[in-house]
C-alpha cells in the first residue's frame, strides 16, 4: 500500500532521501590525537589541531579509514581505492578552522544498498549513494549566559561517516526502517554505536512531494534530527507543509529547515541561508588517500556475519519464522544470546522464551540484553529442566520469574522451592480422586456429555498438586478415571 | 666576528677562539644599533638568546657540538616559537603567544642554534617588498650609489634577508611560497634556498598557501645555507605532506663542482623586457658554469609564462581558506560586534591589512560557486602543465639557471600603484613553487647602481645536492664580496 | 568576467570581511585588475589535462589510532580573547 498525503487536489507521493552522520568508533580523532570519549569536561579533549591554531596540520587516523571501509563493505558498496579530502568552507563558532575537512568529489565509498523490512512483511532495497569521512564540529551552548554562546571543542574533529541514501524512500515507515536497519548494521560492524541520544548518529532528511508519476520536485533539507521517531514525524510534517504550499499555488524553495518536536513542525533556518557557497576545494594539507587492495580484502575477511545473512541462517538452521528471526538479529547481542540458548536445544522453544519471557523481563527491569538478569546459560538450564521432565512448562514460568528476581539458576530454584514435577502415578491418582469427589455436580455434567469440562478437571488437579503434576500423566489419569 | 660565515664561526667556537655568549652578545649589540634603521626584527629575544648561548658554551665545554651549536640566527616571524609572541606581521595575531615550537625552529634549536629574535616579513608572507608588514617596512641594508633613499629588501622574508646581509644574524629562516626566500636573497645580496616541497616540515609555520609554502634558510654563503638546511630538513609525521626521504649531506655537495653536469637555460625566461644588466649577469653565469666544466643546453618551459597568473589563483584560494581561522574567537585580535557575524567581519577588517584582504577576496571569488572551474580548476591544470615542462626539461639537463628576479631592489613606495605590478616581481621564482622543485638564489654581482643581483638555480625534486653544487660553483666564480651600506662588523 | 559592486559585497560577506561602501569602488577596480590579468590563462588549451592538486606527489601516510594529544585545556584557552570558565565565549548565536 502506497503512503500518500491527501491534499485538496488529490494524493501526493512523498520522496525521501536520508543523509546520516554516524560517529566513527575510534580512540582518537580523525586528524588529531585527541580522545573521542563522550562526556569529558569541556575543552579537555582538544588538541591545537582541533582548535585550528596557526601552523597546525592534520594527519589521518588509520582506524577511522578502516572503519569507513568496513562500513562500506557491510553496505555491499564499492570501495574507492583512491579518494581525496576537500575543505568545506564556512564560518561558524564551533568550526575552528573556518572549514570542515570532508570528502566532496571523491568519497572513500561509492554505491551500496540496504534491504529494509516493512510491517507488512515485504522487503525493499534502498540505494546508498555514497559514504564519506569528515570531521565533526564542536558544540555551542546557548543556555549558559544571557548574551553569549559558549564553545566546547571536544567533539571538533571527531570522525564522522556521512552515509547518503538515494531518494528511494517513500514513507515515514520506510525511513524509520532504513534508519533502524542502518543502525543495526553499524552496530554489528562495530563502526558506530548508533546512539542517537548522545548524538553519535544524526540524520538530515531530504523531503519533497509530487503527484504520482511526476518527476521530482524541489526538496527541502531538515537538518540534525536525532531520533527515529522524530525523523518519521519530521517527514510527515514537512511533506504536509509542502503539499499545502503547492496547493496554495505557491512553490517550495530549496532550503534548510529544522524540526521542532514540541510543535510538530519544521521551520526555516535562516542562519544557513548565505552559507550555501561552501567553496569546496582539495585540502592542500592532505594527499590523496590511496588504499591497498590487499588491506581492504583483509578488512573484509574479518567482518562479522551481518544481520541479513544471520537472519537467513536463523530461518534455515533453526527453522524460525521470518519475523522471529528479524527480531532476534536486530541486535548482535540478542542474536548471540539466542544462539547460546538454542545450541543443542529446541531452537523454536528457545526463540519463544527469548522473544517472549526474556524481553518482557528486560522491559520490566529496564535492563539490556548485555546486563540481562538471566544469563543465556541460565535460560538454557531452565530449558534443559523442561526437556528432561524435571519441571513442566507452567512451573517453568514461575522458575523464570524467580531467576529474574534472585539471579539464581533454575536447578537451584527448583530444588530450594520443591518445584520438581510429580510423576508418581499414585499421587496423581489420589489428586484425581479427590477432585472428582469434590466436584460431583461437574462430574455429572461431564457424564451427561459436556466434554469441554475435561480441561476444567485438568486445571483442578494441577491446582490440587500446586502446579507440579506432570501434565501428560495428569491427562492420562483423568481419562482413565472419567472412563 | 660578525663577518664570519657559519662554517667559520662554528670552527672558531669549537676551537674556543671565542664563546657562544660573546658571539651572541656581539650580534645583540649590533641589532640594538642597526635594527632601529632596518626594522629587520619584529621581536628581539635577548634573554632567550643569552640563555641558549650559555647552554651552547656548556655543551661546547663538554665537547658536544651539534651542527649549529652557538650560531646566532633569526627566525622569520611566521614560525611559531614556544613562549615567544608570533605575529606573522599581522595585527590579527596581536596578541598571540604559541604554546608550541615549529618543527623547523625546533630542529635548529636541537642542533644548538641560538635564536636572536623574530624577523619581519610581509603580512602573512603576502608580498614582495615587506611593505605590507603591520610592524612597518624593512629597509634594505643596501642603497643605490649616491642615493640614500630606503629600498625594499624584497619579500616576504625581507627581515630575514636584511638581517643576514647587515650581519645582525649569521643565518635566518624564511619561507617561500612564490619566491619569498629567493627574491629577498637576490635584493639583499645573500644566498637563500627554497628546498623541494616536503623537504622541511610545515608544522608550526603559519600557513599562507599550503601546497606552495616551503621553509628554507638564508645565509651569506651557499655552504652556510647547506648547513642550515641540513638541520631544518627531515621527515615529520605531524605534516602529511612532509617527505619521508633521507637528508643528505648538503654541505658536502657544495664542493662537488659542476664538471659533467648539464645546465639548462630556459628560453622562455628571456623576455623582451628583461633589463640588460640582468641579461648580462645571466650570460656571465652561463659562462662561469661552462668554464667550470658544465655543458650548457637550451631547454623549453613553454607554460612558464602562465605560472604567475596560475599562482595568483592557487595561492589566494588556499590562503582564503587557511586564514579563515583568524576569527577573533580562540586567539589574536577581536573587534566586537553586535552578533557573531559582525564580530567576524569587524575583527577581520581591522586585523588584516589591505593586501591580505585583497588576496582573501580573490581566493574566495575563484573558489565560489560558478567560478571554480573557470579559475581554480583551470589553474590546477596549468599547474600540471608547468610541472610537466620541468619534468621534460630535466630529461635533458641536471639543473636550470635563470635570473632570480627581474630587477634589483626598488624603492620603498615604488610599484605600489597596482597589485599586479608588484606581483610581477615573482615571475622567475613562482614556477618552482608550482612544480615543488628546489630553487637557490646566489648573489652574483652588482648592477650599475651598486645593488646586488642574484642568479637562480633550479633542480630536480629532492636533488638539492646538485643545486648546491651549481650554486657553490657560481659563488666561487662570482667572488661576491661587496658589503651593504648598513652593515655591522668590520 | 568582471565584478560588479554587488559581487564585491557578496564576496566580502562570504569572506567575513567588513567592507564599507566607500571601499567598494577601489576594491572593485583592484580585483578586476587582478582578474583581468588572470584572464590570460584562457588562452591555454587545457582539454584533457589532469589537474594537479598539491605540491607533493605521494600518497597519504596514516597514523595509528592512539590518544596522544588533548588534556591541555589551559593552553587551548590561554590565548582566548573572551574566555568563560572552561569555554570560549562568543556573542549569542540564535538558531
Amino acid at each position: 500500500m502506497t503512503y500518500t498525503i491527501d491534499g485538496s487536489s488529490g494524493a501526493w507521493e512523498v520522496v525521501i532521501g536520508l543523509e546520516v552522520h554516524a560517529q566513527v568508533i575510534s580512540r582518537a580523532k580523525l586528524f588529531s590525537g585527541a580522545a573521542t570519549a563522550f562526556g569529558a569536561g569541556p575543552n579537555t579533549q582538544v588538541s591545537f589541531v582541533d582548535a585550528a591554531f596557526p601552523g597546525m596540520l592534520p594527519v589521518i587516523n588509520r582506524e577511522c579509514v578502516a572503519q569507513a571501509v568496513r562500513t562500506g563493505l557491510g553496505l555491499a558498496a564499492h570501495i574507492n581505492l583512491v579518494s581525496r579530502f576537500d575543505r568545506k568552507n564556512y564560518f561558524y563558532a564551533d568550526l575552528p578552522a573556518g572549514y570542515q575537512i570532508s570528502q566532496y568529489e571523491h568519497p572513500i565509498v561509492g554505491a551500496g544498498r540496504i534491504a529494509i523490512e516493512l510491517a507488512d512483511g515485504s522487503t525493499k532495497e534502498i540505494g546508498v549513494t555514497r559514504l564519506h569521512l569528515e570531521q565533526d564540529a564542536g558544540k555551542s551552548l546557548h543556555d549558559q549566559h544571557p548574551t553569549k554562546s559558549y564553545i566546547d571543542l571536544n567533539r571538533a574533529g571527531v570522525a564522522l561517516m556521512e552515509i547518503v541514501s538515494e531518494p528511494d524512500l517513500r514513507s515515514p515507515e520506510e525511513a524509520g526502517a532504513y534508519l533502524r536497519k542502518l543502525r543495526t548494521i553499524l552496530r554489528y560492524l562495530g563502526t558506530c554505536d548508533g546512539n542517537m541520544e548522545e548524538g553519535s548518529m544524526r540524520a538530515d532528511v531530504n523531503v519533497s512531494v509530487r503527484k504520482p508519476g511526476e518527476a521530482f520536485r524541489t526538496r527541502c533539507e531538515v537538518k540534525n534530527v536525532n531520533s527515529v521517531r522524530f525523523v518519521m514525524q519530521a517527514i510527515e510534517a514537512e511533506a504536509k507543509r509542502q503539499v499545502a504550499v503547492w496547493e496554495d499555488g505557491g512553490s517550495v524553495g530549496q532550503e534548510t529547515r529544522l524540526y521542532d518536536p514540541a510543535r510538530g513542525e519544521t521551520r526555516s533556518m535562516r542562519s544557513k541561508e548565505d552559507a550555501h557557497d561552501y567553496r569546496y576545494f582539495p585540502d592542500p594539507d592532505l594527499l590523496p588517500l590511496v588504499l591497498e587492495e590487499a588491506w581492504v580484502t583483509e578488512l573484509g575477511r574479518h567482518l562479522p556475519e551481518l544481520p541479513d545473512a544471520k537472519r537467513a541462517r536463523f530461518m534455515r538452521e533453526y527453522g524460525l519464522p521470518a519475523y522471529d528471526s528479524a527480531v532476534l538479529v536486530a541486535e548482535q547481542a540478542t542474536a548471540d544470546f539466542y544462539e547460546t540458548v538454542a545450541k543443542g536445544r529446541d531452537a523454536r522453544l528457545a526463540a519463544n522464551w527469548v522473544i517472549g519471557d526474556l524481553f518482557a523481563a528486560l522491559n520490566r527491569t529496564g535492563r539490556g540484553i548485555e546486563d540481562s538478569p538471566v544469563s543465556a546459560a541460565s535460560l538454557g538450564g531452565l530449558l534443559d529442566l523442561m526437556a528432561d521432565g524435571t519441571i513442566n512448562g507452567r512451573i517453568a514460568k514461575d522458575v523464570f520469574e524467580a531467576m529474574v528476581e534472585t539471579g539464581a539458576d533454575a536447578a537451584t530454584i527448583v530444588a530450594q522451592r520443591g518445584l520438581r514435577q510429580v510423576t508418581d502415578t499414585g499421587a496423581i491418582d489420589a489428586a484425581v480422586a479427590q477432585v472428582l469427589a469434590a466436584q460431583a455436580d461437574k462430574l455429572a455434567e461431564y457424564r451427561a456429555g459436556k466434554d469441554k469440562l475435561f480441561g476444567f478437571f485438568v486445571g483442578q488437579v494441577m491446582k490440587a498438586m500446586a502446579g507440579k503434576g506432570n501434565p501428560a500423566l495428569v491427562n492420562e489419569a483423568l481419562k482413565k478415571a472419567l472412563g | 666576528m660578525l663577518d664570519l660565515s657559519i662554517a667559520a664561526a662554528r670552527a672558531a667556537l669549537r676551537a674556543r677562539e671565542f664563546s657562544a655568549a660573546e658571539l651572541t652578545q656581539a650580534h645583540l649589540a649590533a641589532i640594538a644599533a642597526l635594527n632601529p634603521r632596518l626594522n629587520a626584527y619584529i621581536t628581539v629575544t635577548p634573554e632567550h638568546a643569552q640563555a641558549q648561548a650559555k647552554a651552547a658554551d656548556a655543551a661546547l665545554a663538554r665537547g658536544e657540538h651539534g651542527a649549529l651549536t652557538g650560531i646566532p640566527i633569526a627566525i622569520k616571524d611566521l614560525f611559531c616559537t614556544a613562549g615567544v609572541r608570533t605575529t606573522a606581521a599581522s595585527r590579527i595575531l596581536d596578541p598571540f603567544v604559541p604554546p608550541y615550537e615549529s618543527t623547523v625552529s625546533a630542529n635548529l634549536r636541537r642542533d644548538g642554534a641560538v635564536m636572536l629574535g623574530k624577523a619581519n616579513l610581509d603580512e602573512f608572507a603576502m608580498g614582495s617588498s615587506n611593505m605590507t608588514s603591520a610592524y612597518g617596512p624593512v629597509a634594505n641594508p643596501w642603497s643605490r650609489r649616491g642615493d640614500n633613499r630606503p629600498l625594499v629588501p624584497g619579500g616576504s622574508s625581507g627581515g630575514s634577508a636584511a638581517a643576514v646581509a647587515a650581519r645582525i644574524a649569521m643565518g635566518a629562516t624564511g619561507t617561500d611560497t612564490g619566491g619569498s626566500i629567493r627574491q629577498p636573497a637576490s635584493f639583499c645580496g645573500v644566498a637563500g634556498i627554497k628546498p623541494t616541497y616536503g623537504r622541511c616540515s610545515r608544522w608550526g609555520i603559519v600557513a599562507f598557501a599550503s601546497s606552495l609554502d616551503q621553509a628554507g634558510p638564508f645565509a651569506r654563503t651557499v655552504e652556510d645555507c647547506a648547513i642550515l638546511l641540513g638541520s631544518m630538513a627531515g621527515h615529520d609525521a605531524k605534516d602529511s605532506t612532509s617527505a619521508d626521504v633521507p637528508v643528505p649531506d648538503f654541505a658536502a655537495a657544495c664542493a662537488r663542482g659542476v664538471a659533467g653536469l648539464r645546465i639548462g637555460v630556459p628560453q622562455e625566461y628571456r623576455s623582451d623586457g628583461m633589463a640588460p644588466e640582468i641579461e648580462a649577469l645571466w650570460q656571465q653565469g652561463i659562462a662561469w658554469l661552462r668554464d667550470a666544466g658544465a655543458e650548457i643546453v637550451d631547454v623549453s618551459l613553454p607554460h612558464t609564462k602562465y605560472a604567475l597568473a596560475t599562482y595568483y589563483i592557487v595561492a589566494p584560494a588556499e590562503a582564503s581558506s587557511n586564514l579563515a581561522r583568524y576569527d577573533g574567537v580562540r586567539f589574536g585580535l577581536r573587534t566586537d560586534g553586535e552578533d557573531l557575524v559582525a564580530l567576524y567581519e569587524n575583527t577581520r577588517a581591522a586585523g588584516f591589512g589591505a593586501e591580505v584582504r585583497r588576496r582573501i577576496m580573490i581566493g574566495t571569488y575563484v573558489l565560489s560557486a560558478g567560478y571554480y572551474d573557470a579559475y581554480y580548476l583551470r589553474a590546477q591544470k596549468l599547474r600540471a602543465l608547468i610541472l610537466r615542462d620541468f619534468t621534460e626539461a630535466f630529461r635533458t639537463c641536471d639543473a636550470l639557471l635563470t635570473p632570480t628576479a627581474p630587477s634589483a631592489a626598488f624603492g620603498q613606495g615604488e610599484k605600489m600603484d597596482d597589485p599586479v605590478t608588484m606581483y610581477l616581481n615573482d615571475v622567475f621564482t613562482v614556477p618552482a613553487n608550482l612544480a615543488g622543485i628546489p630553487g637557490l638564489s646566489v648573489p652574483a654581482g652588482l648592477d650599475g647602481q651598486g645593488l646586488p643581483l642574484g642568479l637562480q638555480i633550479l633542480g630536480r625534486p629532492f636533488d638539492e645536492e646538485t643545486v648546491f653544487a651549481v650554486g657553490a660553483t657560481l659563488e666561487r666564480a662570482a667572488g661576491f664580496d661587496a658589503r651593504p651600506a648598513v652593515c655591522a662588523g668590520a | 568576467m568582471s565584478l560588479d559592486p554587488a559581487t564585491v559585497r557578496r564576496i566580502a560577506r562570504l569572506a567575513r570581511i567588513r567592507v564599507t561602501e566607500e571601499e567598494v569602488p577601489r576594491l572593485q577596480a583592484e580585483l578586476n585588475g587582478i582578474l583581468g590579468w588572470i584572464e590570460q590563462l584562457n588562452a591555454v588549451d587545457v582539454e584533457g589535462v589532469a589537474p594537479l592538486t598539491g605540491g607533493a606527489q605521494m600518497a597519504l601516510k596514516m597514523r595509528e589510532d592512539a590518544v596522544t594529544d588533548g588534556g591541555i585545556r589551559e593552553a587551548i584557552l590561554a590565548n582566548a580573547p573572551d574566555r568563560a570558565g572552561d569555554y570560549f565565549a562568543v556573542p549569542k548565536v540564535v538558531e
